[in-house]
Formats: structure tokens, C-alpha cells, sequence
């Protein structure tokens, strides 16, 4: 780390985004969006599943937001600055800004926020706080300061809103949080504010009057209708009654006919921070899993090429490793594994396989899924090994993923923009534990492994940890502690007169302050 | 046994059946794999071990089962059917959110299919044998075996986004903020779909139950006698026949009638209505304990409650049946 890193608050990228689309914004409108499932509550700092992000990315604002190439862009803070040593971060908030009960957002709330609600309750930002942060202090009502233990690379990458959502003191301090009677009637700083929440049916939110950004939101109101059935969503769409399809909530076979549509657009953009990447575990705890060159030998024998084409119908892209080619530090320097079942044979009999039936968990989230493990299993029948798919609902799937009940169990992660957050997870030794679906369920444990995502973690220089995560994508490469399938694009279907709504590497869900209706 | 005797037995029978219904709906629930902290854990995209034993604690899911089973028992004793963390409301409070756009729903799939049901059952056995009887079984059967799911999905794509009639899916237009005779008519307009797709299997059922019933009951004797004394076929039909032949009708009706709560789940999904079934159905894959066992709860109460009133019509319909209860 050489010089001093500058992040500038510019409203250039307010004005890039007008002289691209040279088109001056109107004002007014109503968009219909569809979220689904319904969102357990709307208290993004208690919740982070899902569709709570999608809508409360909305009401809820963090310090930072994240352009499509994941550069930190100013939200809540206007600039920021990071010391020479990459220890010290002080952030300038933005001026005038009121939470949705006029008070105003100050420095207190964002100490707060940090350092006391989330490091209670939050499971991404706990573990991070408590491992690299000495301290976060008040330096002015507008200036807030967070000192690291040592340099922490991905630091800048932490504050999307779903991560770190601002969190009103005055609201908060001093209660139980998860039992405040305020989770009902979520507070935030955002563009729009929560009028109406009709269970079962919709969620409408309205705009805020009083928000800092002048001139924006341009739209009045918001409603995210709840449609549980996947062609009905599709109907809803066609008919007229819905103008956004969120990822995910239309079939995948539906996709490419609703996209061909009159008046409709389709974008994958705006899921590069999450850049879903999905893949099978092997419990390497469980006999024949255990070894390489059989894991090696499943690689060879699953056509990914067919479950990208046929399953996903076109969407994705093979992965090569561990880290996303969405994302920075990815590396194609790896081994990489084309579709050969006669390789594959060789090296399952290499491997000492005796024919033992391995247990596929099949992921309960849809068609989609279950056709995917019915044409890995009949890959892996091809080749010699005797496979059963075994069936559950969510919670089910959860316990059994959580307890490592499974010889091959299908996933999908988000990568959080940085692989010392959404990468790492699931190779390291220190996160083997039960209990957690999302940790190293597989039980994978290389000393080597360790050391490399722990030194690329708190590398002082992107070209430092580039390096280090170019060495550890080439060695998982080769010893498969998962084997990855797919990374994983989840299209966005709309009405193309619903302007600027993916701009941002979190797509829809901080998508709604500068789109506008035409 | 006079009336006020016969009802206080069926009444103590019931609550000592809602007891074990409560009881054994606990334990039923607990069997199945998972638990709510670890789903909501699950669908946070991530965990610790500490966001696991928080949430825990918030279920009352660290108390030993047998404490957990006396909490609930002893807040449906005082009527509290306790609170969804999740979803940070109390359970009745949802439930009864939900309870009139499901009662709308049931209630005119209920109304439809009786009175189409038998009609068209009656009209069947009346021409039996003759083309009218052909149409009618047959399309019976037709609806009889049709899945539900497909019937909804085709009434969509044909009613909706075909000929553009009515609204697909949700109980009003939302946004429109309609009021009064306009609201009422928006909603009566989103009803049609999901209310004709639940009562359709019920009205094929009602149709070849009356025939059936009504041509037994036309071969009995008193019949022939009637038919001796010269009365027109269309009132024996009508006073002989179909009064007798519809105590069958009056056990389904009832069946169906308990099924009112929480029988809906598969068309309110489809329809995205928001009522009962949803909630259940939502609560059963969220493993949200205290909500799955509130709506259970009232529904077994009123398929209880639904017993004691087709016991009662009975009564009415055919004093003799006093005699043996």
C-alpha cells in the first residue's frame, strides 16, 4: 500500500448516468414489482434474507453502494478516506439527511449502528467486526472514524446496504432490538418509506418527500405484489398486472419466451456483488469422498455444458474455480475439467471406488433443481457410480446440510463481493461448523488453504492479494473441495418503459431511487 | 334424548378431541426435520453458531419440550394462541387477518358447487339414460379427475391472458383504491376465477352423489305408490324423491363445510389469494411452530364444530335418526 487512497463523492456519477441515457427523467409513476417469497419482516438490520433485501434496500440505506464493477460508490457517506498503513477509515456523511421521522442521521447513528446493533445481530458483519475492528469513534456529527487491527482488504466492500443498513439510535439504543415493536414500521433513511404492508397480498411503499438526494426518487410509489406460483407471476407479467420480474421468480423455461415479448427487456446485470455461484459438495468425511482423483473423476463425468444449455436454458457461465470471473481476483490460471467420461472412468477406478451408493441431497428450491440432480445423477450413472437422490423441503434440506447428513449436497452462495467474505467461507478450517448450511459443510481442510486466504485477506495491496488468491484458486482447482457448476445469472424481466432500474452491482434491490417511468 | 342433552355430549366430546388434536398437532410438527431458527438462519445466507442460540432463545426453543408444550396448552386455555416471531405478530391476530378473504373463497365455492351440484344431479337422474345424463356425468367426471392445479392454470391463461374477462391473480386491484359498490365489484371480479376452480371437484362430487341417491331412492316403493296415484312426474321428483334423497348430499355439504378453514391451500396459492391456506402452507415450510399450530387449531375446531351441525340438520331433515343416536 503505497500513497493514499481517495474515495471522492462525486456527483459525476449522478451526471454519467444522464448523459448516457440522454433522456431527462420524469417525474411520478408507479411500478409494480413481484417479490417472492414474502419477506419475513422488513427490518433489514434483523433480516437479510432475500426478498427482505429486495424490498427494504429501498427504505434502508448503508454508508457506501457498489457500481457493476463493484467500485465503492458514496451513499450515506459522501467521501471517504483511507489512512496510509490501510488501518484508519474515515467517513464524511453526507449533510441534511432526516430518517423517515424527521429526525436527523448523525455520526452517533452510524457508531451505533456499527458497532453496537450489528455486532449483536447481524451474522455477516459480527464476525467481522469482532476479528478486525479496534474501534469506531464519533469524530463530528459528520465524521465517523473506524480503526482497524491491521489492514483488512475487503473492509471497503462491507458496507452494501444488505450488510451494513443504517439503523436509527434513537429508535433502537436501548431496547431488546429483535422484540422493538418498530420492526413493524421499518425507519430508514431511503428513498422510499413502508405505507402499507397487506400480508399475503403486497407491500407499498410511497416516496420519500424528504430525501437528501434532490430530485430524487423519481417515482411516487412502489408496490411489490406477492405471487406464490410461478406461472401465475408469469400471467401477472403478460396481463398487465406486474411490470418487474425479479431474478428467480418466473421458471426458467419461461424466461426466453416472456423476454421475446412486446415492450420487454431483459438484463442479467446487476447481481455482480452477489455473483451466485453454484456447485455440489462432497462430504470428504465420508469414505471414497475422501479422495481426489475420485472427486476429479465426478468432475470429468458432469456434462456442465448440458446443465448450463438445457437446465438453466442458456443462463451462466462455467466456472473455472472457486472465485467468480464477476469478481475481482478471479484467475483462469487453473486445471480445468472438460466433459470426458472415459477420463472420468479411468480415474474413478483409479480412485478405488467399489461401487458404494453416494447420497445426492437435492436443493428443494424448484423444477429447476430437481431436473439438474436428475441429470447429474444420470452423468454420474454413466461412469459406474451408483447414486440416490434423496428429496426434503427447505428445512429439511437446511437441517441436513447443516448436520453434513449427505455424500454430495447441491448449493449456492453468494461471493459479497470479496472473496474474504463470500469465498473463503467455504474452504477454510475454522468455519467447519454444524449448524450452518453456508459454512464448509464438506469438511475440507488443507493447512495450505488456510494460510492462503487468511494472508490474501489482510494483504496490504490488491496486487499483493491478487497473488495470493491467483495460488489458491490453482490448488482448490486441483483438489475439489467442491465441485462448481454453474455461475449462476438470474435475468431481470421488465417493461422497457421502467428506465434505470439495474445500475448498481446490487441490481434491484437499491434499484428503485434512480428509475423512473416513461 | 332431547336436544339440550344431545348437544352438552357432543360439545364435551369436542373439546376433549380438540385437546388431543392440540397435543398430538404438537408433537406431529416437532417430528419433522428442521427447525424455524435454522430456517431463518438458512435463508439469511448466513450463520454463526450465536445468530443460531439468539434466535432459539427468541422461540422459547431452548425450554425442554414438555415445558414448551404446557406454554402452549396453557395459552389456548386463555385463548392466546401465542406469537410469530417471525413474522413479529401475534397468531390470532394473522389468523383472523386471513380469515375473511379465505371465508369468501370457501364460502361461495361452497355455495356454488351445492346448488350446481344438485341441480345438475337431479336434472341427471330425472333424464337419466338420455343425453342430458351423458353431458352431465361426463363432465362430473371430467372435473372429478382433473387436477386442481391444472384447471387453475388453464382458467388463467384462457380467462385472463387469452380472452382478458377477469383479473388472474390477488383478492383486489391493487393501487386502484377503490371504495364501496366499486371495491366490492374489483373483488367479486377476482373471486370468480379461484372460487369456480375450488368449487368445480366439490360440484362434480354433489352432481353424481344426488343422481346416484335420487335414482335409489326412485326405485322405493312409497315412490311407486305415489307414481300410482297419478302425481306428475315433476312432483314426485321434487317432494318424494329429491327430499329423500339428499341426506347424503347434507353429509358431504358438511364435510365440505369443515373444510371451509384451511382446505383452500392449493387454489390460494395459485390465485396468490391471501387467506388461510397460504398462511398455513408458508408457516409449514417456515417451520413456524406457533402459527401452523393456531391455524390447525381453529380448523380442527371447526370441522369439530361443523360435526355438531350436520348432526343437527340430520335431526331436522329425518326425525327418525333421533331414535338411534
Amino acid at each position: 500500500m503505497t500513497g493514499l487512497r481517495f474515495g471522492l463523492a462525486l456527483a459525476a456519477s449522478v451526471l454519467a448516468l444522464g448523459v448516457a441515457q440522454a433522456q431527462e427523467p420524469k417525474k411520478g409513476g408507479t411500478v409494480h414489482v413481484v417479490v417472492q417469497p414474502e419477506p419475513p419482516m422488513l427490518m433489514q438490520g434483523l433480516n437479510q434474507n432475500g426478498p427482505t433485501n429486495m424490498v427494504a434496500g429501498n427504505i434502508y440505506e448503508s454508508l457506501l453502494r457498489y457500481n457493476e464493477k463493484l467500485e465503492p460508490q458514496p451513499s450515506l457517506a459522501k467521501s471517504w478516506e483511507i489512512s496510509p498503513d490501510a488501518k484508519v477509515y474515515t467517513f464524511k456523511l453526507q449533510e441534511g439527511v432526516t430518517w423517515h421521522d424527521g429526525k436527523p442521521f448523525t455520526a452517533d447513528d452510524v457508531v451505533f449502528t456499527l458497532d453496537k446493533f450489528l455486532r449483536e445481530v447481524h451474522p455477516r458483519w459480527r464476525p467481522i467486526v469482532n476479528a478486525q475492528v479496534e474501534k469506531i469513534e464519533k469524530v463530528d456529527d459528520l465524521t465517523v472514524k473506524i480503526t482497524l487491527k491491521q489492514p483488512f482488504g475487503p473492509m471497503i466492500m462491507t458496507q452494501e446496504v444488505a450488510s451494513a443498513p443504517m439503523i436509527p439510535k434513537h429508535i433502537y439504543d436501548g431496547t431488546d432490538y429483535r422484540a422493538n415493536p418498530a420492526n413493524n414500521t421499518p425507519i430508514g433513511t431511503g428513498p422510499f418509506k413502508l405505507k402499507e404492508w397487506k400480508k399475503g397480498s403486497y407491500i407499498h411503499l410511497v416516496k420519500n418527500e424528504n430525501y437528501w438526494l434532490k430530485g430524487r426518487p423519481n417515482l411516487d410509489e412502489i408496490y411489490w405484489q406477492i405471487i406464490p406460483d410461478a406461472a401465475a407471476r408469469a400471467v401477472a407479467y403478460e396481463t398487465g398486472k406486474v411490470d418487474v420480474l425479479t431474478g428467480g421468480s418466473v421458471d426458467v423455461y419461461d424466461v426466453a419466451r416472456l423476454a421475446k415479448l412486446p415492450n420487454t427487456c431483459m438484463t442479467t446485470k446487476g447481481w455482480e456483488m452477489f455473483a451466485p455461484h453454484a456447485w455440489l459438495t462432497p462430504n470428504v468425511r465420508n469414505g471414497i469422498l475422501g479422495n481426489k482423483q475420485f472427486r476429479q473423476g465426478l468432475m470429468y463425468a458432469i456434462d456442465r455444458e448440458f446443465g448450463r444449455e438445457v437446465v438453466w436454458g442458456g443462463l451462466g457461465k462455467l466456472p473455472t474455480g472457486p472465485i467468480s470471473s464477476k469478481t475481482k481476483f478471479y484467475s483462469s490460471d487453473v486445471p480445468l475439467y472438460a466433459f470426458d467420461p472415459k477420463k472420468a472412468k479411468e480415474l474413478i477406478k483409479a480412485s478405488g471406488y467399489k461401487g458404494e451408493t453416494i447420497r445426492l441431497l437435492n436443493l428443494p428450491y424448484g423444477e429447476t433443481w430437481t431436473r439438474w440432480t436428475e441429470a447429474i445423477k444420470q452423468n454420474l450413472e454413466d461412469v459406474g457410480v451408483k447414486v440416490q437422490v434423496e428429496n426434503t423441503d427447505v428445512p429439511g434440506w437446511t437441517q441436513k446440510a447443516s448436520n453434513w447428513d449427505f455424500d454430495l449436497n447441491f448449493n449456492f452462495l453468494y461471493q459479497l463481493g470479496d472473496p474474504a467474505m463470500g469465498v473463503a467461507r467455504s474452504y477454510i478450517t475454522s468455519n467447519i461448523a454444524k449448524g450452518n448450511p453456508f459454512a464448509n459443510v464438506g469438511g475440507y481442510s488443507n493447512p495450505e488453504v488456510d494460510k492462503l486466504f487468511a494472508e490474501a485477506a489482510i494483504a496490504p495491496t490488491d496486487s499483493a492479494r491478487q497473488e495470493l488468491y491467483t495460488k489458491v484458486q490453482k490448488l482448490l482447482a486441483d483438489e475439489l473441495p467442491v465441485l462448481w457448476l454453474l455461475e449462476m445469472d438470474f435475468p431481470t424481466i421488465y417493461r422497457c418503459n421502467v428506465k434505470n432500474l439495474v445500475t448498481t452491482g446490487v441490481g434491484v434491490d437499491d434499484g428503485f431511487r434512480d428509475a423512473w417511468k416513461e | 334424548m332431547n336436544l339440550a342433552q344431545f348437544l352438552a355430549g357432543r360439545l364435551a366430546k369436542g373439546i376433549v378431541v380438540l385437546f388431543a388434536i392440540a397435543v398430538l398437532n404438537f408433537f406431529l410438527i416437532r417430528a419433522a426435520p428442521g427447525d424455524p431458527a435454522q430456517v431463518l438462519a438458512g435463508e439469511a445466507g448466513a450463520a454463526d453458531e450465536q445468530l443460531l442460540i439468539q434466535l432459539r432463545e427468541r422461540f422459547g426453543l431452548d425450554q425442554p419440550l414438555l415445558t414448551q408444550l404446557w406454554v402452549y396448552l396453557k395459552g389456548y386455555l386463555t385463548f392466546d394462541l401465542g406469537f410469530s416471531y417471525r413474522q413479529q405478530q401475534s397468531v390470532l391476530s394473522l389468523i383472523l387477518d386471513r380469515l375473511p378473504a379465505t371465508l369468501l373463497l370457501t364460502g361461495a365455492a361452497f355455495l356454488v358447487s351445492l346448488g350446481l351440484g344438485v341441480l345438475m344431479g337431479a336434472l341427471a337422474a330425472r333424464r337419466a339414460g338420455r343425453w342430458q345424463d351423458s353431458v352431465i356425468t361426463t363432465l362430473a367426471l371430467v372435473f372429478y379427475a382433473t387436477p386442481l392445479f391444472w384447471v387453475a392454470l388453464m382458467s388463467q391463461i384462457v380467462f385472463s391472458l387469452k380472452l382478458g374477462l377477469v383479473p388472474n391473480v390477488g383478492y383486489e386491484s391493487i393501487g386502484a383504491n377503490y371504495t364501496g359498490l366499486a371495491r366490492a365489484l374489483d373483488i367479486a371480479s377476482h373471486l370468480v376465477l379461484p372460487a369456480l376452480t375450488l368449487g368445480l371437484f366439490f360440484t362434480a362430487l354433489y352432481a353424481r352423489m344426488m343422481r346416484a341417491s335420487m335414482l335409489e331412492v326412485a326405485g322405493a316403493d312409497f315412490v311407486k305408490t305415489a307414481r300410482a296415484k297419478g302425481l306428475s312426474p315433476g312432483v314426485i321428483s321434487r317432494r318424494h324423491v329429491a327430499r329423500n334423497a339428499i341426506l347424503p348430499v347434507v353429509t358431504l355439504a358438511g364435510l365440505q363445510a369443515g373444510q371451509l378453514v384451511g382446505g383452500a391451500v392449493l387454489t390460494e396459492t395459485v390465485f396468490a389469494w391471501p387467506g388461510i391456506g397460504r398462511l398455513m402452507f408458508d408457516a409449514l415450510v417456515q417451520r413456524d411452530y406457533s402459527v401452523l399450530l393456531g391455524v390447525f387449531f381453529i380448523s380442527s375446531a371447526m370441522v369439530v364444530g361443523f360435526n355438531i351441525l350436520t348432526d343437527l340438520v340430520y335431526r331436522l331433515a329425518d326425525p327418525r335418526i333421533e331414535a338411534v343416536s
